[in-house]
């Protein structure tokens, strides 16, 4: 045992071992209402919009965790509301027009840190470093874990109503355009908490794989919601410790665990994996050819 | 039998303001199932939805009269296109009727043993006991149809707004429905369906709504549905306020 908590004397790793906890029970929590509502695409291009936010608050704040937070908040808020309002008003879909937005906000990001005054390696905020956590870094995830998780378990009935069917959920008074824009908006705080650990692009994973290999697994949304959560804080903290061992970064190495546990569940899950899949199907075959020789 | 009333006011809705109804006037009664008919255009999609709180009134009032013991749950329900939902979201039957209690219990009620004996009346009455541990995308059309007036039961709902049914349920799925809607008219409620073929009217509805832009007729079928309403329902270009 003593091996497995070796790294752990050092304090930076104590620091980013609490980092992986947080950030991958929320985010894993906060997966399944993401992958239910399908909004896995939109995360993506959030994901991307993310940096001129940042670029920007880098210009003026410098690396103030709560400059960046802000800084990105907006700019991921401009582009889906932009994207929305280019939807509404013309013949394009969502999809595209937010499209179009978020891969010009990424290439303005990466233009603009250029002229950051503090100097800015742009892999930085690609894939971050949970080593480099700093105390302030850790209250903004505290804060951000606690107002997320409490958010969606008192709204977790209006969001399924939502998710399930939205038509009866507008029938019966609920808001649905306000639960998704705040769905939205937890899913931006989900990718800037995790900014610092796995970077922008990363934060992707860690909001994605682990209720989409519950999905996978289970038939049970409460299941698939407490399941993503544990799921997202073992895969973080192996992530790290393998990062640990092999002397890799964490932010990939994380989101190599998660897909890695995502490519068994595809592969080897009881219900809906493949490997079943393929057995059953020729099972059925046999049978009906038994069947028709008679 | 129970005395609620729908009762509609001078109901006018548009889209982009061309009205797609005008001024309609309605008094229905629970305890009777309604076929609302006319051709395409007429309205009757709009008129579902706008009772179903769906899209927002030009003018007019929609009310329910009757005492309610709770007013948390919505006392009228819309049943959704069997489309409209994502049947492979994971959970089964009987979560899916649960979600019916939700508007009632809000954010942090737990469960009572009310709420339980609710949701088993609703499974029992649609049939769908024997299915309630099934997974929603293991149901057939018809029974999917079944679980979604399972879940409005579960909302103590008193009026079920349905949306053309009928319309892709094979010939056994069609008359299992026709004798549930039956069975719950028997126990009072309210039920309204949109309806396009005339030939099965009268086994199915006790009573009809013409429209065609505005209300022709509204009665029993011996009041209402008559050849004369009927050509004058079919035969006319729906009414659009313009000038012929």
């Amino acid at each position: 045992m003593s091996w497995l908590l070796e790294p752990f004397r050092f304090e930076f790793l104590q620091k980013a071992l609490m980092g992986c906890i947080l950030i991958g029970f929320t985010n894993g929590y906060l997966s399944t209402f993401i992958v239910l509502r399908r909004n896995a695409l939109l995360a993506d291009g959030l994901a991307h919009a993310l940096l001129p936010g940042l670029a920007v608050s880098a210009i003026f704040f410098g690396l103030n965790p709560f400059g960046l937070f802000l800084g990105a908040l907006l700019a991921a808020l401009l582009v889906v509301l932009g994207g929305k309002m280019i939807s509404h008003n013309s013949r394009l879909k969502d999809d595209t027009s937010i499209g179009a937005l978020y891969i010009f906000a990424f290439a303005l990001g990466i233009l603009l840190l250029k002229y950051s005054a503090v100097r800015i390696d742009l892999t930085h905020f690609l894939f971050g470093n949970v080593l480099g956590l700093s105390n302030m870094d850790l209250w903004l995830t505290y804060g951000i874990s606690f107002t997320i998780v409490l958010s969606l378990t008192v709204l977790q009935r209006h969001l399924l109503l939502v998710i399930f069917d939205p038509t009866v959920a507008r029938s019966l008074g609920i808001r649905v355009a306000w639960l998704d824009y705040l769905l939205i908006g937890l899913m931006v705080m989900a990718m800037i908490s995790s900014l610092q650990a796995v970077g922008v692009v990363l934060s992707l994973g860690l909001l994605i794989l682990p209720a989409a290999t519950l999905y996978l697994l289970s038939d049970s949304y409460p299941t698939m919601i407490w399941g993503g959560a544990l799921l997202g804080t073992t895969g973080a903290i192996l992530g790290l410790l393998v990062s640990y061992w092999i002397d890799v970064p964490s932010g990939p190495s994380i989101v190599m665990v998660l897909s890695f546990f995502f490519l068994l569940a595809y592969l080897f899950g009881p219900k809906y994996g493949l490997v079943r899949k393929i057995l059953k199907s020729s099972h059925l075959h046999e049978e009906s050819l038994r069947r028709w020789k008679k | 039998m129970s005395n609620h009333r729908l009762i509609v006011k001078n109901l006018t809705v548009s889209y982009d303001r061309v009205p797609a109804l005008h001024h309609i006037d309605l008094e229905l009664s629970c305890g009777h199932c309604i076929g609302l008919l006319g051709p395409n255009g007429a309205g009757k999609t709009t008129l579902i939805r706008a009772l179903a709180n769906l899209i927002d009134k030009e003018s007019g009032s929609i009310e329910l009269k009757g005492h309610f013991e709770s007013k948390l749950s919505p006392r009228i329900s819309y049943l959704p296109q069997r489309s409209a939902v994502d049947w492979d979201f994971p959970i089964t039957v009987r979560g899916m009727v649960e979600m019916g209690r939700f508007p009632e219990l809000g954010a942090w009620k737990s469960f009572s043993a009310h709420d339980r004996s609710v949701v088993q009346e609703a499974l029992s009455v649609t049939k769908l006991l024997a299915l309630a541990d099934r997974q929603i995308n293991a149901l057939s059309g018809g029974q999917q149809q079944r679980a979604f007036l399972a879940r409005a039961w579960a909302q103590e709902a008193e009026v079920y707004l349905l949306d053309e049914p009928f319309a892709a349920l094979d010939a056994n799925a069609q008359s299992e429905l026709q004798v549930l809607l039956h069975e719950m008219v028997r126990l009072g409620k309210l039920i309204v369906v949109s309806h396009h073929d005339l030939k099965s009217v009268p086994e199915l509805f006790d009573r009809v709504i013409l429209l065609n832009g505005e209300l022709i007729a509204s009665g029993t079928l011996a009041e209402a549905f008559t050849s004369e309403n009927i050509a004058r329902t079919y035969s006319v270009p729906a009414f659009t306020g313009e000038p012929r």
